[in-house]
């Protein structure tokens, strides 16, 4: 990549900073030099990041009409999925998925809802609220 | 101690090695720390996911340069992990207090000053603490331009994420750092294992097979899975680009190393190798475009036949190359 070549598509994945990137100028000397965004990179990252949104809005969805629990959405916006979710909470996967239901999330224990209130960074009265919004 | 100058890198762990060695008196570029280290590899891990899709790393991995690097320079490193995280803070303060550099490794996700879109559960991502005011750790984190601030509890939240690859607060410093070094031989024994991490493994995944493996891979799309393939190619694109590798997979990065090395020894043959590994980079951009333009494609079925092809063609570059670096780093030294 030449100096010149460098991508300065101004992503907006990039939060309005620059990212160094190593680059030759004419003679062939490599130099520093900042790239404030290259588009199909950002396409990537925005591809991702869309996915997981897509994911929430449905899980928020069920959540909102009572036939789920707000766990699966809140997974999804804090940006995790099942095993990342059990990794950090120390539960197992099917558990997790079982608590994803409404009627086992309204009776589930304080001590289970401040794991996952960890996980997402949540006041543990956040999702001791939404239990009852559940009843 | 003398102020501490923050700069901006590519890559993290580079980043931060290159600044805490420099702050220790011994000038080292990034390109340097990451070469020195040998820092370059690929990895195709399938067992290993990430939200779904097999891990696909262009470098060693997470502590490899920071461990690889002190003790090849014979220096002191100091590393420390905590299973309570207020010892974790406590201790990080008393080494700012005492005028220290602390490497931290840490989540993303967590750091606030990160950019929304960026913030993904990686927790290995590596930052210097240089000294807190109040409530708030100043913060040298290479990937920026500026050093940054970050409040107490955020700080502590990001080191102490659990998950994969949990840093567990791991914080980290060098002591008696040797300013004298034998350039020839540190170079020569750094090119040599990467040529070996590279193309002498005898597993299917890592290095140029690793390169091939991804390939058939690219290859064996099916057509009419056009959302997981839309996933699949930019999942690869991210893993290449997005998470600071300098461009390229880090082969800009390590042109950059080659071409440092060789004026540093007067040996022409490094520069050439450079020139070529810089080339070879720029297939790898093209790659990346092609993975993106495939997935935005509209079109019935999608030909991944020629993308899978451009990558053979940089698996077979990479081999020759890794073959003429190898017989220098052997040659007298």
């Amino acid at each position: 990549m030449k100096l010149d070549e460098v991508p300065q598509d101004h992503s907006s994945t990039y939060g309005g900073h620059s990212k160094l990137v190593y680059a030759v100028d004419a003679s062939g000397h490599y130099q520093r030099a900042q790239s404030d965004g290259w588009e199909p990179e950002a396409y990537a990252t925005q591809l991702a990041v869309a996915e997981l949104e897509a994911h929430e809005a449905e899980a928020r969805g069920a959540w909102q009409r009572g036939e789920a629990s707000p766990l699966k959405c809140l997974m999804y916006r804090y940006r995790l999925d099942e095993p990342a979710l059990g990794q950090i909470t120390g539960l197992w996967q099917w558990r997790i998925r079982r608590h994803f239901r409404a009627e086992v999330y309204r009776r589930l224990p304080a001590s289970i809802l401040a794991r996952y209130a960890e996980a997402f960074g949540l006041p543990l009265e956040e999702l001791l609220g939404y239990q009852k919004d559940l009843a | 101690m003398s102020v501490f100058q923050h700069r901006q890198s590519a890559h993290c762990e580079s980043g931060v090695m290159a600044s805490l060695l420099t702050h220790a008196g011994l000038p080292m570029s990034e390109p340097m720390a990451f070469g020195l280290a040998s820092g370059l590899a690929f990895a195709y891990l399938p067992i290993v996911k990430l939200s779904g899709m097999p891990l696909i790393a262009y470098r060693m991995p997470p502590r490899h340069l920071i461990k690889t690097l002190s003790k090849r320079l014979g220096a002191r490193l100091h590393s420390r992990t905590f299973g309570n995280p207020e010892q974790g803070r406590r201790e990080l303060d008393a080494a700012l207090d005492a005028g220290r550099l602390a490497g931290l490794q840490s989540s993303v996700f967590w750091l606030p000053y990160f950019p929304p879109e960026m913030r993904f559960h990686f927790n290995a991502h590596n930052l210097l603490a240089y000294g807190r005011e109040g409530n708030e750790y100043l913060i040298s984190d290479p990937v920026f331009e500026q050093p940054m601030r970050c409040a107490a509890e955020d700080l502590q939240k990001a080191r102490f994420a659990k998950g994969a690859l949990a840093a567990k607060g791991l914080m980290y410093w060098l002591d008696d750092v040797p300013l004298e070094q034998d350039w020839d031989r540190l170079i020569r024994k750094s090119v040599l294992a990467t040529t070996r991490i590279l193309d002498g493994m005898p597993l299917p995944w890592i290095g140029i097979r690793g390169i091939q493996h991804l390939a058939d891979r690219v290859a064996r799309l099916d057509p009419a899975q056009a959302k997981y393939n839309r996933l699949y190619l930019t999942h690869i694109v991210r893993m290449q680009e997005e998470i600071g590798t300098g461009g390229a997979g880090f082969r800009f990065m390590y042109a950059s190393f080659l071409q440092e090395a060789g004026e540093k020894l007067g040996d022409a043959s490094l520069g050439e190798a450079s020139a070529r590994l810089t080339a070879i980079g720029d297939e790898w951009r093209q790659f990346a475009s092609a993975c993106v333009r495939a997935s935005r494609s509209k079109s019935e079925a999608p030909n991944f036949a020629p993308i899978a092809d451009s990558l053979r063609g940089i698996a077979l570059q990479e081999r020759a190359l890794m073959k003429e670096l190898e017989a220098w780093a052997k040659r007298k030294g």
